[in-house]
């Protein structure tokens, strides 16, 4: 079966003006699929210039890949025309990081909400609409008549951020794009817009991209996960084992850094190499090298394959090379759904 | 400077911002005590009132916010009773704030010791330009950054060194009260832990009192001593760490610390429901009894004040005695 979104090999690069040769590559050759009949979260993790809201920007059709494919159903998004655009436009939706820059202040709610109404034709009538609107609130748990009419400065950040939710879902997408959506909210109110999205999938049979640098909040809602670093695949897997038992030295560094809101849970003592180091780092080989405690010379001269580490888990790290090795385009088939 | 004394009080502070809509009252009669080398963490939603108080510690309050009375002290100089000019100089010397987003504060156009000499001159003008040198290497070093930072730009520096360079500019002077508000909320998990590690060893070296402002509680879990929740513009309660994670004791405070992510609650989301109130059309009574599930009909009319159990903690709360007991048994269960 056609797989509802694929990656394949998708590298990014981004260079600096006309002249300059300095180029940063932002995601390096990472495959991975989504099934259309097996609705998911995937979490995709890493540190500020990870890669993580490029690989949004790529899968959402905003920019184009330096080399490889994304393909929606089957077909390659850079040649979606007419009809096939627009159903990938309606199909595939977005919730961004900050609830406060998406909206226009002169508008009111019902605004941001008929505009798609209207645009994808979803209701023959004002009546038939409303009741696809109020719908939609409910969904994410707004009361219809709390919001609409409202100003967005009328509106607290997380109300902002379950409209931007019950947008999404009006369009009925089989996939959901949210880079970052519970950042910039309370930690009171990040409780119900994880709810929301976990309801999208499980009720709705919407799949969900979860991109964060958060992981207390991808433990809870995600069932897969993929750790980005500066642009390559560092560890992957079901979210229990890489939360749990994180295998590669990055990945263990990063959940060791976690504050957890448990006193019984002391913040770890891995030694943290500075970033500043980074500028002298290796581009030939694994990238984690310059911070990595457990480097090798071997770390220096390619970068490591991924290993499978576990049934649901692979790690790009020569520690574990006496483990069987996966093909970075068959990724998926280790992440559960 | 003995450690039974206080070296920070915040008295009765109440501050209101004057608005087209009417007064929003920001800060209803805050009080606080923080001891040298104690680190308090101050958490609630937004709006609740924490960076007024802090901006309001620091007399930093701007138009339409007016500070209609309270006084702060740290150690034994009455900072609401200073001249501008006192004040201004007091600043960084004996209270230091970092603000949010700090590292978005720092010029541009100016090398990193030219923003610090600054700071350092406006206070100590008698100081030899070695002596200047000798104190920006210093805080840099204890902030774990190369002296060759000093003459960087800011630009040449990432997010979290700036950070650290934020609060290297706010020990230079040694102050006896540090406030910094969200220092990392704009950091990745690595590069927090190392900010606020270097926040943890400067605060120790100096024997300063910390106040540590956010909404991250698994931030506050892991460093601070003590946690102040705010609500509406008022402490809730004010307990030790240990205590306010195991067993909180006001409501909100319960509800916050129920609705946190951890390992062992995974897919279980317990948000609080309802709304933060308006500060402009406060409810009567207590503030939070409209989202609150123990509400009584007294709460509903009459403000509880925030009172000292015999345990040290404090409470502003209708179900708990004078003594920290509940006032209904039946509650227990309950909660």
């Amino acid at each position: 079966m056609t797989p509802l979104l694929e990656f394949r090999n998708v590298t990014k690069v981004y260079t600096k003006g006309l002249l300059s040769r300095a180029a940063t590559t932002a995601l390096d050759d990472v495959s991975l699929k989504i099934e259309d009949d097996q609705p998911t979260i995937l979490t995709v993790a890493g540190e500020s210039g990870s890669g993580k809201t490029t690989l949004a920007m790529l899968l959402l059709g905003f920019i184009a890949p330096t080399r490889g494919q994304i393909l929606y159903k089957g077909k390659d998004i850079a040649h979606l025309r007419g009809e096939e655009k627009v159903n990938f436009r309606k199909e595939v939706q977005a919730v961004f990081q900050d609830p406060f820059a998406v909206f226009n202040p002169f508008y009111t709610v019902d605004h941001l909400l008929t505009v798609p109404i209207e645009k994808f034709k979803l209701a023959r009538s004002k009546r038939e609409a409303r009741d696809r609107m109020d719908e939609a609130l409910s969904a994410v748990g707004l009361r219809p008549e709390d919001v609409l009419g409202r100003f967005p400065h009328q509106l607290s950040g997380g109300q902002r951020q379950r409209i931007n939710v019950a947008r999404a879902l009006l369009l009925k997408p089989r996939l959901l794009v949210a880079d970052e959506p519970v950042s910039m909210v309370d930690a009171s109110l990040r409780a119900t817009i994880l709810e929301s999205l976990r309801n999208l999938n499980r009720e709705h049979g919407i799949s969900i991209i979860y991109i964060t640098h958060d992981l207390t909040t991808a433990y809870h809602v995600a069932n897969s996960i993929i750790v980005l670093y500066r642009g390559s695949v560092m560890e992957a897997g079901s979210i229990d084992r890489v939360i749990r038992e994180p295998q590669h030295p990055y990945t263990r560094l990063l959940i060791d850094s976690i504050p957890w809101p448990d006193i019984n849970r002391k913040w770890g003592q891995t030694e943290i190499v500075a970033r500043e180091q980074e500028h002298g780092s290796v581009e030939t080989g694994c990238k984690f090298t310059s911070r990595c405690p457990f480097a090798m010379d071997k770390c220096r001269q390619a970068p490591p394959p991924l290993y499978r580490v576990a049934p649901e888990q692979v790690a790009a790290c020569y520690l574990y090379d006496a483990q069987p090795v996966v093909e970075r385009e068959r990724l998926s088939e280790v992440l559960p759904v | 400077m003995t450690t039974s004394s206080p070296i920070l009080r915040v008295i009765d502070l109440q501050v209101s911002y004057y608005t087209e809509a009417g007064r929003a009252l920001a800060l209803d009669r805050a009080s606080l005590e923080l001891y040298p080398g104690e680190k308090l963490g101050m958490v609630g939603e937004s709006g609740c009132g924490k960076s007024t108080m802090a901006l309001a510690m620091m007399r930093m309050i701007k138009p339409p916010g007016r500070i209609e009375g309270g006084k702060v002290f740290v150690g034994d100089t009455e900072l609401t009773a200073l001249s501008e000019e006192q004040m201004r100089r007091a600043r960084l010397s004996l209270i230091s704030y970092i603000p949010q987003g700090a590292m978005n504060s720092l010029n541009p156009v100016l090398r990193i010791e030219a923003q610090m000499r600054d700071a350092i001159k406006e206070h100590q003008p008698e100081m030899s330009k070695a002596e200047i040198q000798e104190r920006i290497y210093h805080a840099l070093e204890s902030v774990e950054l190369r002296r060759s930072v000093a003459r960087m730009y800011p630009h040449e520096l990432s997010g979290g060194m700036k950070q650290r360079v934020c609060i290297a500019i706010g020990i230079l002077l040694g102050p006896k009260v540090i406030i910094a508000d969200e220092p990392t909320s704009a950091l990745d998990v690595v590069t927090q832990r190392q900010v606020m590690e270097t926040l943890d060893r400067v605060q120790k070296q100096l024997g300063s009192a910390v106040i540590l402002i956010g909404h991250d509680m698994g931030l506050m879990a892991q460093f601070v001593d003590k946690v102040a929740v705010m609500y509406a513009g008022k402490f809730t309660e004010i307990s030790p760490v240990r205590d306010m994670f195991t067993n909180p004791l006001h409501p909100y405070a319960r509800a916050l610390i129920e609705s946190l992510p951890t390992l062992e609650n995974k897919g279980v989301f317990k948000g609080i429901p309802g709304l933060a109130p308006s500060l402009i059309r406060r409810p009567p009574g207590c503030a939070f009894h409209p989202r609150c599930a123990h509400a009584m009909e007294i709460c509903r009319s009459v403000t509880p004040a925030l009172e000292r159990l015999p345990s040290g903690r404090f409470v502003a709360c209708h179900l708990y005695d004078r003594e920290g007991n509940l006032v209904n048994a039946e509650l227990r269960m309950a909660g």
